[in-house]
């Protein structure tokens, strides 16, 4: 369900800026590192997992926003493969900076002490924190479509990925707008990262791992679209653990195939809109 | 504009004189400079085909790097496992790389501006994953190590290279091939066929207008770009000893796209210098500091927002700038 929370960015990003923002899975582990830091020196019990969780996630949220003011404005406009490399570049520089920073050892962080159980279902163990993962990815999306659909801000935002130059004459700062989607898009990657800290091992290159994912999600449930982002994600991972099951060998194959067939027979995804 | 500058360019034969001087890095004698020489070769008819598509056609590929890695590993497995000589396993690539892009075309030209990319890249994904788990074939994650050099004894019995290493041989035979390999890209761009293809980048719209069947003159572009691409591959595996799944995985792809940017989209040459730049520095660079991405990155903003055309696109400004007063 965490990479619902990274496909959402991704495609909001998309939807609005018309960019594909290949650093999003660099703003996600830069989550994952910046909670690990955090509870460095806050440590995780008491309910302060929270307070390190959110403060990663807005920590990227204002990388996102100094990269969007200072750089990314620059390029709109421009040929979609400057801008595709833009975001490329930005992947292997903090990429990279979060190398230097942490070193390339595995990093973990301790779950919090509230969510430490686990409970047993059909046989199987879950630990309690994955269950409030699998029940959080749902509140987020349906919190994030509410604002989209019913506050003011979120109708400029649908404004904004329909008709830009309109919404710019009827007198909506939108380069203040887009700086609020990426603001609010580096925000999701990085609470994905936040939250997946206590299940996964913090390495450098989960970025490039979850890019092609969450592309792969956003591709078969259409760029640009929520409810096809959240239909993605649950394809993808339904194919996959199957795929596991049935075929080992050829999950991920499996995957890339379904990628591309629905890219061959409905480009703009299963719950997409084609682009103008 | 530059017309008396690009005459004195053309006239003097740039090309020949590369060739020969290529042909004479075996003889400075140092194994890590023919190595060099190796990489940045191939490398450049990598990135001169991908130019082929994005620079000429308009057509951003994201998952070049697919038809590098079959390529590859038809060379690699048809001169490991079957034994064939290299003459028979070279043009296999070509012909395998040729036939997936043909498939894989077919759909993908379909689609315009970023769905063209997200396709090429879900293909060259799947390539990726085949070789990367089938390991009765392609070897899986191991890859495919220990590919034979090609039997270059008679080039041995020659008197002038007698002296010289097995590596040196193929050395001396990937400059050979990938100049002739370049001699028939440029014949390809330079001939109406190439011209269709830079009439369809500026307007597809009125190239459609005036008659011309765009998908298939974009199809066409797409199977020679990824059959050069296949040979490139070819030579890099053996090259590299080896063919590993890498080979395919998009961040090759973004590497070749990077070297063609570098260079200079559009300009024939570009793709070769960027991949001589590009190289070069990562030799210099990784020598200092662990942190070539970091550097890579660095180098790319700058590019983006400082010299779009790349290398090429910034010397002909220079020399516009240059041959200016003269004319003043």
């Amino acid at each position: 369900m965490f990479l619902f929370l990274i496909a959402a960015g991704l495609s909001l990003i998309f939807g609005v800026l018309r960019v594909l923002n290949f650093a999003h899975g660099t703003f996600y582990m830069l989550g994952a590192y910046a909670t690990f830091q955090l509870v460095q020196w806050l440590g995780v019990s008491g309910g302060r997992f929270w307070l390190t969780a959110l403060g990663g996630a807005l920590a990227i949220a204002a990388l996102g926003g100094l990269v969007e003011w200072f750089l990314f404005r620059r390029l709109y406009g421009k040929d979609e493969l400057y801008q595709l490399l833009f975001t490329y570049a930005l992947a292997l520089i903090l990429g990279d900076t979060a190398k230097m920073l942490w070193g390339t050892q595995q990093k973990s962080v301790s779950r919090p002490p509230e969510l430490t159980s686990a409970f047993h279902l059909f046989g199987a163990t879950i630990p309690t924190y994955n269950l409030f993962i699998i029940l959080l990815g749902p509140a987020i999306a349906l919190t994030f479509w509410l604002v989209l659909q019913r506050t003011r801000v979120g109708r400029f935002i649908r404004a904004a990925a329909l008709d830009r130059e309109t919404l710019g004459a009827l007198g909506i700062n939108v380069d203040a707008l887009y700086t609020g989607v990426f603001v609010l898009a580096s925000f999701l990657g990085g609470l994905g990262g936040a939250l997946i800290s206590p299940m996964r091992a913090i390495t450098p290159g989960m970025d490039t791992e979850v890019i092609v994912e969450a592309f792969v999600v956003v591709v078969i449930g259409g760029l640009g679209s929520f409810w096809g982002t959240f239909l993605g994600a649950l394809i993808y991972g339904q194919v996959l653990s199957f795929g596991i099951l049935f075929f080992p060998r050829f999950s991920i194959f499996a995957v890339f195939a379904l990628m591309a067939a629905v890219l061959m027979v409905r480009p703009w995804g299963l719950l997409g809109r084609p682009l103008k | 504009m530059a017309s008396a500058r690009s005459y004195t360019v053309k006239r003097f034969p740039w090309p020949l004189l590369v060739l020969l001087a290529a042909l004479f890095v075996p003889a400075l004698g140092s194994r890590f400079y023919t190595f060099l020489a190796n990489d940045i070769i191939i490398w450049a008819l990598f990135a001169t085909s991908l130019n082929l598509l994005v620079g000429y056609t308009g057509l951003v590929s994201f998952g070049h790097a697919a038809y590098f890695g079959i390529g590859a590993y038809t060379t690699g497995i048809l001169m490991k496992r079957a034994a064939l000589p290299f003459l028979l396993a070279f043009p296999a690539a070509a012909v395998l790389a040729g036939a997936f892009a043909l498939v894989f075309g077919t759909f993908c030209v379909r689609l315009t501006r970023i769905y063209f990319a997200m396709l090429t890249l879900a293909f060259a994904q799947i390539v990726w994953a085949i070789c990367f788990k089938w390991n009765e074939v392609t070897g899986g994650e191991q890859g495919m190590p220990e590919v034979p050099y090609p039997d270059l004894a008679w080039m041995g019995s020659l008197p002038v290279l007698r002296d010289l290493r097995t590596s040196d041989h193929f050395y001396l035979l990937t400059v050979l091939l990938v100049a002739l390999c370049l001699w028939i890209l440029h014949r390809i761009v330079r001939s109406p066929f190439g011209r269709m293809l830079t009439t369809i980048r500026e307007n597809a719209e009125r190239a459609e207008f005036i008659g011309v069947h765009v998908r298939r003159y974009e199809l066409a572009a797409f199977v020679l770009a990824g059959a050069f691409a296949g040979l490139a591959g070819g030579l890099f595996g053996i090259f590299n000893r080896g063919v590993f799944p890498d080979f395919a995985y998009w961040t090759k792809s973004s590497e070749v796209l990077i070297m063609t940017l570098l260079g200079g989209m559009g300009t024939f040459w570009g793709p070769s210098v960027g991949a001589l730049a590009l190289i070069l520095l990562n030799q210099q660079i990784v020598s200092y500091t662990e942190y070539w991405p970091f550097v890579l990155g660095i180098i790319l903003v700058v590019l983006l927002f400082g010299f779009p055309g790349g290398l090429a696109g910034a010397a002909e400004l220079l020399g516009r700038r240059l041959s200016r007063p003269r004319r003043a």
